[in-house]
């Protein structure tokens, strides 16, 4: 190729000067899309430091004259969710005592569903897979009700499991429904990250271990676990931003009270009507609520970007 | 350890003999159905049946509460009619045709912008390391985030229009968020600033497999940069474009989260998809028999996307 090009090049200045030029293009358009991508975080990010007086008098885009922390505290601790001011602190740790189990379970399910489907087949493996993955793109608002009346009937037998025995067993507690219905929802897509990611894995390993004489469950611990380190990390990301980003099931199944997660409560914040809106709590509320997933994504970029892609090429 | 290997292989027809052992490896055979099993039984029952329940909700004449009585499509009926309401617009009319504007401008500008971007960044450009991360971090917000960062951004009297004024160009007008006739092309614009660089970076990924041979053997054929990328390269990235299609598609048909955080349904409802019409006819409405039609709809035009899809791509492919 550079037999071609080199002659091509000395013999004309001109192409040159269109290649320079061409380079000046690219790099001008791949800077302005930066620009279009980075601009609504930096508008956030500065107006959450900034104080009322400024944002009412002054450009969305200049940088904060005195820079004060105070919307992050307001945001943190004092701002009003509904009726309640207490902040969004609540319902952020209403998010992470959801996300942790959730994520959990759903990944241990999904490598453990993942293994059979791969070295324990069986006949009709593709089709229990097919309907498994044919949940994950079903939209949420074809079983939303069911799952509503489902959810409210336990929840009364929590209360008659209450008063019988002192104890609810997390029946009706909106938490605990919500990590319930984010591993059953979620089960689709860690099956299928562990399916494609064993599917490669030799099963001559498996053979061997098992005329070793291992059980399948020694197997999966000994061989199958200690080599999904990368597939663990994707899945954990994937599910842990999937379920702290969900706002659907959050609002239907937990959408008033105490219990709400952190995306629910941030949309009551925002669109509380009652008053003077406070844009620089808004803004680091809504920062607060972005932070975890970006400190994700900015930790394991790779990661994100490979569960991402592991969602969306089937096969 | 060849030792406790060999050992342990003579030890196994032992095992068979004894009738206590041969059930110990029955159950030892069906154990990875028995794993299996839980996470099935719960997608047949909380997907499978809980559509089938919907179904039939959809059929009943359901409105705080669910009623079992099959009162016929009275719905889906409803839903019809609406269809073609259009002067005043029913709210399902306007969904719909949202959904139009919404999928096709969405899934077109983030397929076209994904794929652009993806050329510009494989001409080696120095920084690509940096760049990449700046066009696909918004991926990892929620809706909501999204939402409410535009919401802040397109707002007239804060956003762009006022910094506009600012700089001096004072007859720059920019109110689409509050205005009912154009508040869904800004929930496409912020969609498709969420997505596009996710889709970049699919195209990318699909540049980077094409085989250099192939290209540098149409250069020496003196192909222009242009030929070379419409005649050559974008034809082989077709299954980039499906997968991409099908992801956007799904997320266009199920998006919900963003007209809420970003446009609080519009002024009058009008920035509504057939998802929020789906929430507000079942949750405020006390219209659940006709929530649920409209659930059923979705998930028809969902299926008619992704079954064949899943089909050819699960199909036992020969070797």
């Amino acid at each position: 190729m550079s037999a071609v090009a080199t002659p091509d090049r000395q013999s004309t200045g001109g192409i040159i000067s269109t290649r320079t030029l061409n380079r000046i293009v690219i790099y001008g358009l791949l800077a302005l899309f930066a620009l279009f991508y980075l601009m609504p975080l930096f508008v956030m990010l500065v107006t959450s430091f900034k104080t009322m007086d400024e944002i009412q008098n002054g450009n969305m885009l200049a940088l904060p004259k005195a820079p004060t922390l105070e919307p992050w505290f307001k945001a943190w601790g004092e701002t009003c969710v509904g009726l309640t001011c207490a902040g969004i602190k609540g319902y952020f740790w209403n998010s992470i005592k959801m996300v942790v189990p959730a994520v959990l379970i759903s990944t241990l399910l999904g490598a453990l569903n993942g293994y059979v489907l791969t070295k324990w087949r069986f006949r009709g493996h593709t089709l229990v897979f097919g309907l498994m993955l044919f949940a994950c793109f079903i939209p949420f608002q074809s079983v939303l009700l069911p799952m509503a009346t489902i959810l409210g009937s336990l929840g009364r037998f929590g209360v008659t499991l209450q008063n019988a025995t002192g104890m609810s067993f997390g029946l009706g507690n909106p938490t605990v429904n919500l990590v319930f219905v984010h591993v059953v929802y979620g089960l689709g897509f860690t099956t299928l990250f562990f399916r494609n990611y064993y599917e490669a894995f030799p099963t001559e390993l498996i053979k061997a271990a098992q005329v070793d004489g291992a059980s399948f469950f020694q197997i999966f611990r000994r061989i199958m676990l200690p080599n999904s380190m990368p597939i663990f990390v994707v899945t954990v990301i994937y599910q842990f931003t999937n379920i702290w980003n969900d706002f659907l099931f959050a609002s239907a199944y937990a959408g008033t009270g105490d219990a709400m997660p952190m995306t629910v409560a941030l949309n009551n914040v925002v669109n509380t009507s009652t008053g003077v809106v406070e844009y620089n709590v808004n803004m680091a509320a809504a920062m607060i609520a972005a932070l975890p997933t970006l400190l994700v994504y900015v930790v394991a970029g790779r990661y994100f970007v490979r569960g991402l892609m592991a969602g969306a090429v089937k096969g | 350890m060849s030792t406790v290997a060999t050992s342990q292989i003579k030890l196994t027809p032992e095992h068979n003999a004894r009738p206590g052992a041969s059930m110990r490896s029955r159950l030892q055979d069906a154990l990875p159905k028995i794993v299996l099993a839980p996470s099935f039984a719960a997608t047949v029952v909380f997907v499978y049946g809980f559509i089938l329940w919907t179904i039939y909700l959809s059929f009943t004449n359901s409105k705080t509460f669910p009623s079992y009585a099959l009162t016929g499509p009275r719905a889906y009926q409803r839903l019809w009619r609406w269809t073609f309401e259009s002067d005043p617009p029913s709210s399902w009319y306007t969904s719909i045709i949202n959904m139009g504007i919404f999928g096709f401008l969405y899934i077109f500008i983030c397929l076209a912008l994904g794929l652009f971007l993806a050329i510009l960044l494989d001409q080696k450009i120095r920084g690509e390391g940096m760049l990449r991360p700046i066009y696909l971090y918004p991926m990892a917000l929620s809706f909501i985030v999204t939402g409410v960062a535009w919401k802040w951004f397109l707002d007239p009297g804060l956003g762009l229009e006022q910094t506009m004024h600012q700089w001096g160009w004072t007859s720059f007008h920019f109110d689409w968020i509050k205005n009912k006739d154009f508040v869904i092309y800004t929930v496409v614009i912020a969609g498709v600033w969420q997505a596009s660089g996710f889709i970049m970076a699919m195209f990318l990924a699909g540049l980077r497999g094409i085989d250099g041979e192939i290209m540098k053997a149409a250069q020496i054929d003196g192909a222009t940069t242009f030929q070379l990328y419409r005649r050559i390269v974008i034809p082989l990235l077709r299954p980039v474009f499906l997968s991409a299609f099908i992801v956007l598609a799904h997320l266009a048909i199920k998006s919900y989260d963003l007209v809420v955080a970003l446009t609080s349904g519009g002024p009058g409802g009008s920035a509504w998809l057939p998802s929020n019409f789906m929430y507000e006819y079942t949750f405020k409405r006390n219209e659940m028999a006709v929530g649920s039609a409209s659930a059923v709809i979705m998930l028809m035009a969902i299926t008619a996307i992704i079954v064949p899809y899943l089909y050819s791509e699960l199909r036992e492919k020969p070797r």
